[in-house]
């Protein structure tokens, strides 16, 4: 069972969520996918077994075989390869990898070279929890083709939690994409509720199906939970905002590990969803 | 005329609180959301929409099926996963494909389709065309705090990158219309595609952040992103009273690295009674929040 853990908003507690499901169950196996900033070994202190080089590929011209001729900066949908009357340009920053530009060249001029975009590291933490994490290499754009590494590493096997992005676009739909259920994290807040109905949108068109996680519950307000009752979504935990747990998090610690009864709660919830599925 | 951006990295650190009270203090900006995923700040400011303009990001394969002999060669050529084969023409959700499926052959994704046109490419019988589609809406609105240009990408879209661009051009033309001394942007989680966007060429990057390890981990990698493009930064540490020994390390990371830090904002759950009451926290309450925040801006602008 693939289960991801999304929100929309920043900063609600996808990875509390995903680091205490990794701790509440046994034989699992974390995705940290918010490759732009994983979070989740930073709880989970994980042995690195593993770091693996994820590649795009990018066009590269032969001088000597190029006629200027134009046809892969007409082909370029991106503007990422310009031709001038003796040089031609290529702009990694707009390249998308897609490999046209090869293809259109009538003299066989671009060949293909791989770019590094980041890491997938691999690790482990005691027997049971498998963490995978991607780390997007700085100053590069293109955080879903690396999304997709982390995710060929996913193990069928065992119970895999995918830690998502922020946000609703592409890079999250890369992480929660085939996923069987989708748990939702969020504050009760005005901003809390905008995001996360973006993100119901989302998993609605994905038909992925889709549970809430209130998490700092407490502040706010109820809105959320009149939302969640309208839409028929169901709630499934409520982590309250209390200093211990705020002081946790701070300090890099799963609160599930400091309070131990929560991790009876977060395996009842897997249950809960098992038997929803 | 100059542009300040607020990031921060992590996300939910206080970016749109921060830049609400900014609007709230400053006088002759335009405020510019650039978090077009998952924009918040008009639920502070009440924009009235002036103008929409249709924003069109990366094109989408359409396929005819009438005309496809289902080689496969398009689903080969692809890259991004973004066309697959439905055998039974039943509901299958395998993989990243998700399932609006019902009819079997070969079908695009749109979500996963970058538009790039290998497919059409590598295609012989004419089966595949790439058409424009609308992602989203660019809008250009006014505030009772100032001229705002923000946006709504549509769900499960690309190009958020390119929509921020859109956003930071409609509105450096309303600050020369206007004759603005400043433009104050909202930017977005992360160090990817819609952050780069919304930093090249800003004059300062006002990084926001909490005193958690997470917090520490993401200020890092954003600096390290501020760095890369050269951008001036200061960095506020909000809620720097939750874990004083973070926000002591935060501070002694910064000062190994030259940056300065402003000056930083205590925890008060009066944040949140602003948010709910939909009013920038300057606006809402006086207390040390509001003056941690009048300091700050103070100190940038």
């Amino acid at each position: 069972m693939i289960i991801s853990i999304a929100s929309g908003k920043g900063g609600t507690g996808k990875t509390t969520v995903a680091v205490s499901l990794a701790l509440s169950l046994s034989d699992v196996q974390l995705l940290d996918c918010d490759v732009e900033e994983p979070n989740s070994h930073i709880f989970l202190k994980p042995e690195i077994e593993d770091v693996k080089s994820a590649y795009t590929l990018m066009p590269a011209v032969d001088n000597d075989l190029c006629d200027y001729c134009g046809k892969c900066a007409s082909a370029c949908e991106y503007n990422a390869i310009v031709v001038l009357p003796t040089q031609v340009m290529v702009f990694p920053e707009l390249c998308h990898g897609c490999g046209l530009c090869s293809m259109v060249c009538p003299r066989d001029a671009i060949s293909e070279e791989p770019r590094e975009i980041g890491v997938v590291r691999k690790g482990r933490i005691g027997d049971s929890i498998e963490l995978v994490y991607g780390l997007l290499h700085i100053g590069e754009i293109m955080a879903t083709p690396l999304i997709d590494h982390v995710k060929e590493e996913i193990n069928p096997e065992k119970t895999v939690i995918v830690d998502a992005p922020p946000g609703t676009a592409c890079p999250v739909i890369a992480a929660v994409g085939g996923s069987d259920y989708c748990i939702l994290v969020t504050e009760p807040t005005p901003f809390g509720l905008y995001d996360l109905r973006l993100m119901v949108e989302v998993l609605r068109m994905l038909k992925i199906p889709s549970g809430v996680v209130i998490n700092k519950a407490g502040i706010g307000d109820r809105d959320v939970y009149r939302y969640c009752k309208e839409e028929g979504i169901s709630i499934l935990l409520e982590i309250p905002y209390t200093k211990k747990i705020a002081e946790c998090y701070s300090e890099g610690i799963p609160f599930v590990n400091a309070i131990p009864e929560w991790k009876n709660r977060f395996a009842g919830m897997i249950d809960e969803i098992r038997g929803e599925l | 005329m100059k542009q300040i951006t607020v990031i921060s990295g992590k996300g939910g650190t206080g970016k749109t609180t921060l830049v609400a009270s900014f609007a709230a203090l400053a006088e002759n900006t335009v405020i510019a959301d650039c978090d077009v995923d998952a924009p918040d700040l008009h639920l502070l400011l009440h924009p009235e929409i002036v103008k929409r303009e249709e924003f069109k990001g990366l094109k989408v394969a359409v396929m005819d099926k009438t005309k496809c002999i289902e080689c496969g060669r398009c689903e080969e050529a692809c890259r991004f996963n973004a066309i697959s084969y439905n055998a039974s023409g039943v509901d299958a959700r395998d993989g990243d494909f998700f399932t609006d499926v019902t009819e079997s052959g070969y079908t695009v994704n749109p979500a996963r389709c970058e538009g790039c046109g290998v497919c059409v490419f590598v295609c012989d019988q004419e089966a595949i065309t790439l058409a424009e589609r609308v992602s989203g809406y660019a809008f250009i609105s006014k505030t009772k705090y100032g001229t705002m240009a923000h946006a709504q990408l549509n769900i499960a879209e690309e190009s958020s990158g390119k929509l921020v661009t859109v956003v930071r051009n409609n509105a450096q033309r309303v600050a020369e219309e206007e004759g603005s001394e400043l433009i104050l942007i909202d930017g977005s989680p992360g160090i990817g595609c819609p952050v780069i966007a919304s930093l090249t060429g800003v004059d300062l990057a006002l990084v926001i952040t909490e005193p958690t390890m997470s917090g520490l981990h993401d200020l890092e990698r954003i600096l390290d992103v501020t760095r890369h493009f050269g951008i001036a930064t200061v960095v506020c540490i909000n809620k720097y009273n939750i874990n004083e020994e973070n926000s002591r390390r935060i501070t002694g990371f910064c000062k190994e690295r030259g940056v300065t830090i402003a000056k930083n904002i205590p925890y008060d759950p009066v944040v949140t009674r602003a948010m709910v009451a939909a009013m920038p926290v300057v606006e809402f309450s006086v207390g040390a929040v509001s003056d941690a925040i009048k300091e700050i801006w103070a100190s940038i602008r």
